[in-house]
């Protein structure tokens, strides 16, 4: 029997899209291994991440969360643009959620190299002469903004190759799961920065 | 053996049809040469460790490098073998046969998780020769040594990091699979009971890797930036690395033992001539033990620890995950009553899973009482319950598949009567070697040590012996298997008489395995004759 590609041209819709959310449970794992690391530390040591929590800047934030549910809008108005067709609309709409996701990566580098310019970064002197609750609230903040952060790239790229695959016409208003994959991951992204917003932002 | 699917022309020749193939066969074989590789090194590195203990002081190895021998024997067994051993060889091959597939649900996904295995395997072998040398942190790299020890941890952490990441897409590519790609006809409960292990087991894979994922990462991350999570001079809990690592790697050993049970329960009805009894039981014991195991990882941590509250849920949740277990062993004995039993080599290799388990579960029992497990915590005891389940079960389960599904791979049958011996050297090694570790355990001889009191060489010298029998039965077994796949004879679509799926299609399978998706009408047991 030949190889022909019966397999390889086989589309399930309903299979793809479960195999993403079953992804999106791993990562939501992932991160749930963090939170629970979180909420015991947070137990232990509740002076401490006050005193920790109070040092943030509530602004920068507000704006990073500002932007990032914007480019949930984007994201979802550009897959709504693509089932109707609107293929411009699609193009430009991905575009803002990848600059949205650039302008959040652009705060966070301001705010990180704002706290470690102050010479608050793991291991640093200055952060272990405070006491334990503030060191392990920004080993934490590292750790989890930093994991997020990445995701945010990641996402980036993975909306890029989107935007490729539009503009050429791999994705269009008949095949576009692709495409809706990719906002699932990135309301993903965008949900568990709600989450880690008030728990380092907010709760002071 | 040139046929089947062996012969598919793709778009790459030579050895890239192969690994960059993404027929679900193919990745399958892919899985069972990587693995055989490692496990070699992995089982020549527990022999080793036998011939040190033959006699106490140093034999053939001092006190840091058997350290370092222990841990990487444990790192590769566990998470280059047993781990995936089954999922990822049995699951990829048979599992969509079994459902009348012709394909996993993510073909290209499936190929990518085996190149993440291989990059994982070797990225951990490789930390053997760079860096400060072969960890010594046994395989639960518990903190705050691991994150102390100069030897090079985070590259083998991250190695198994990789190796997770691949059992993750490999169990949610076979939940879609059995979701969506099962033959018109193929119900929920005409489905074999190794792809309902395997269903449950992907589960499991996808539901709790991620959490040794992210604590891997923490040890990496601990190791570079020094961020104090787990490390007590800064204020973190080792305890909670503890309990991330468990909560992980306790379903983990149900990942393991799973689709072994599952193979046992496909062979006992082709070899007794009978339908299994209580397929709806084996079915939901298995979704019953992967939802259990995952509540019960305190047991490992009774001596480092806990309140006492927990340390009795705990114990109380791990009593009843025999229940399932038992539920399994007891319709697995129905369903031998009153067959026509024919002893195969596969069904030799299940009965002795069913024997050796049940040795396993029970001794686990002890282990799971508080009372007692303060006595035998640490023990030798603890080395031999886990073989038992481990070795006895998981790989004894993985050796019947292989001497089950071999003729369907291959297309060739191998000399019964010749693996029939191997068989026989591979039980009475692997009691030999074992058994005595539970006495010596109950009398106070630790484990991970190199060097013994006076008093345990008695059996430590009857457990080395052992051990040389069972690695010539396993190197009998696999020259014998070698053989057939050069000159065995023809084994034909269906040499046991199985009525699943995966037996109605040539050996081997062609390439889309089914000319024509198959109607299925009847449950997977009803045999014709």
């Amino acid at each position: 029997m030949n190889n022909t590609s019966t397999i390889e041209s086989h589309k399930d819709y309903i299979g793809a899209k479960m195999g993403m959310w079953l992804f999106l449970f791993t990562e939501l794992l992932l991160f749930g291994g963090l939170f629970l690391i979180y909420a015991v530390y947070r137990y232990s040591y509740h002076g401490g991440f006050q005193a920790g929590s109070g040092e943030l800047s509530t602004i920068a934030g507000t704006v990073n969360t500002v932007i990032l549910i914007t480019s949930s809008l984007t994201m979802a108005v550009s897959i709504s643009a693509i089932q109707r067709g609107n293929r411009k609309l699609c193009l430009a709409m991905l575009l803002a959620t990848i600059l949205f996701a650039a302008a959040f990566m652009v705060n966070k580098y301001f705010e990180w190299g704002a706290k470690i310019h102050h010479g608050i970064y793991p291991g640093s002197p200055e952060l272990l002469s405070n006491d334990h609750g503030t060191v392990l609230f920004y080993g934490l903040y590292y750790v989890m903004t930093g994991l997020h952060g990445l995701h945010v790239l990641v996402g980036m790229v993975l909306l890029s190759i989107m935007f490729f695959l539009v503009y050429r016409g791999r994705i269009d208003s008949t095949d576009f799961v692709k495409l809706e994959n990719s906002g699932l991951y990135w309301h993903f992204v965008d949900l568990i920065w709600i989450f880690l917003f008030p728990l380092f932002y907010l709760i002071t | 053996m040139k046929s089947g699917f062996y012969e598919a022309k793709g778009k790459h020749r030579g050895i890239l049809s192969w690994i960059l193939s993404t027929d679900h066969k193919r990745i399958g074989l892919l899985y069972l040469f990587t693995m055989l590789t490692f496990t070699t090194v992995g089982i020549s590195l527990g022999s080793l460790l036998r011939l040190e203990l033959i006699a106490p002081g140093e034999t053939i190895m001092a006190a840091g490098t058997y350290n370092a021998v222990f841990t990487l024997h444990g790192v590769i067994m566990i998470f280059l073998f047993v781990i995936p051993g089954l999922p990822a060889v049995f699951g990829n091959f048979c599992m969509p046969l079994q459902i009348g597939a012709r394909e996993v649900a993510f073909p290209r996904i499936n190929l990518f998780s085996w190149w993440l295995f291989v990059a994982g395997g070797i990225i951990a072998v490789m930390s053997l020769f760079t860096g400060g040398g072969p960890i010594d942190t046994g395989w639960t790299f518990y903190a705050p040594y691991s994150i102390k020890t100069g030897t090079n941890v985070t590259l083998a952490v991250f190695g198994v990091f990789l190796i997770g990441f691949s059992s993750i897409l490999t169990g949610l590519n076979f939940i879609t699979t059995i979701h969506r790609l099962r033959a018109p006809g193929m119900n929920w409960f005409r489905l074999p009971l190794f792809s309902w292990s395997i269903y449950s087991t992907a589960w499991i894979q996808v539901l709790a890797t991620p959490i040794i994922g992210i604590t891997l990462l923490l040890i990496m991350v601990e190791r570079y930036f020094g961020i104090g999570v787990f490390d007590p001079d800064k204020g973190g809990d080792p305890i909670l690395f503890q309990h991330l690592f468990w909560i992980y790697s306790h379903p983990a050993v149900y990942v393991m033992v799973l689709p072994a049970m599952g193979v046992v329960s496909d062979i006992i009805p082709v070899f007794a001539r009978r339908t299994i009894f209580g397929y709806k039981m084996i079915a939901f014991s298995s979704l019953a033990i992967a939802l259990l195991g995952s509540l019960v990882w305190g047991h490992h941590m009774y001596t480092s620890g806990m309140s006492d509250t927990a340390k009795v849920i705990f114990s109380l949740l791990t009593f009843l995950v025999a229940i399932p277990s038992a539920i399994k062993v007891f319709n697995w004995i129905s369903t031998l009553y009153k067959g026509s039993i024919t002893v195969g080599t596969p069904l030799l290799y299940v009965l002795s899973f069913i024997f050796l388990f049940a040795i396993g579960g029970l001794t686990g029992l002890v282990n799971s009482a508080l009372a007692t497990d303060i006595h035998i915590h640490d023990t030798q005891f603890v080395v031999a319950h886990f073989h038992y389940t481990m070795f006895g079960g998981t790989a004894f389960g993985f050796v019947g598949a292989l001497h089950f599904w071999f003729p369907k791979m291959f297309g060739k049958i191998y000399s019964e009567k010749i693996a029939k011996t191997a068989w026989a050297f591979i039980f009475v090694g692997f009691n030999t070697t074992f058994f005595p570790l539970f006495m010596l355990g109950m009398n106070g001889m630790p484990r991970r040590y190199y060097d013994y009191l006076p008093q345990f060489q008695t059996g430590n010298m009857i457990a080395t012996i052992g051990s040389w029998i069972l690695v010539s039965g396993v190197v009998l077994m696999v020259v014998n298997l070698y053989r057939a796949t050069q000159k065995g004879e023809e084994a034909g679509s269906n040499p046991w008489g199985g009525a699943s799926l995966e037996w109605h299609v040539p050996s081997p399978p062609p390439h889309d395995n089914f000319d024509e998706i198959p109607v299925v009408e009847t449950k997977p047991y009803e045999f014709k004759y």
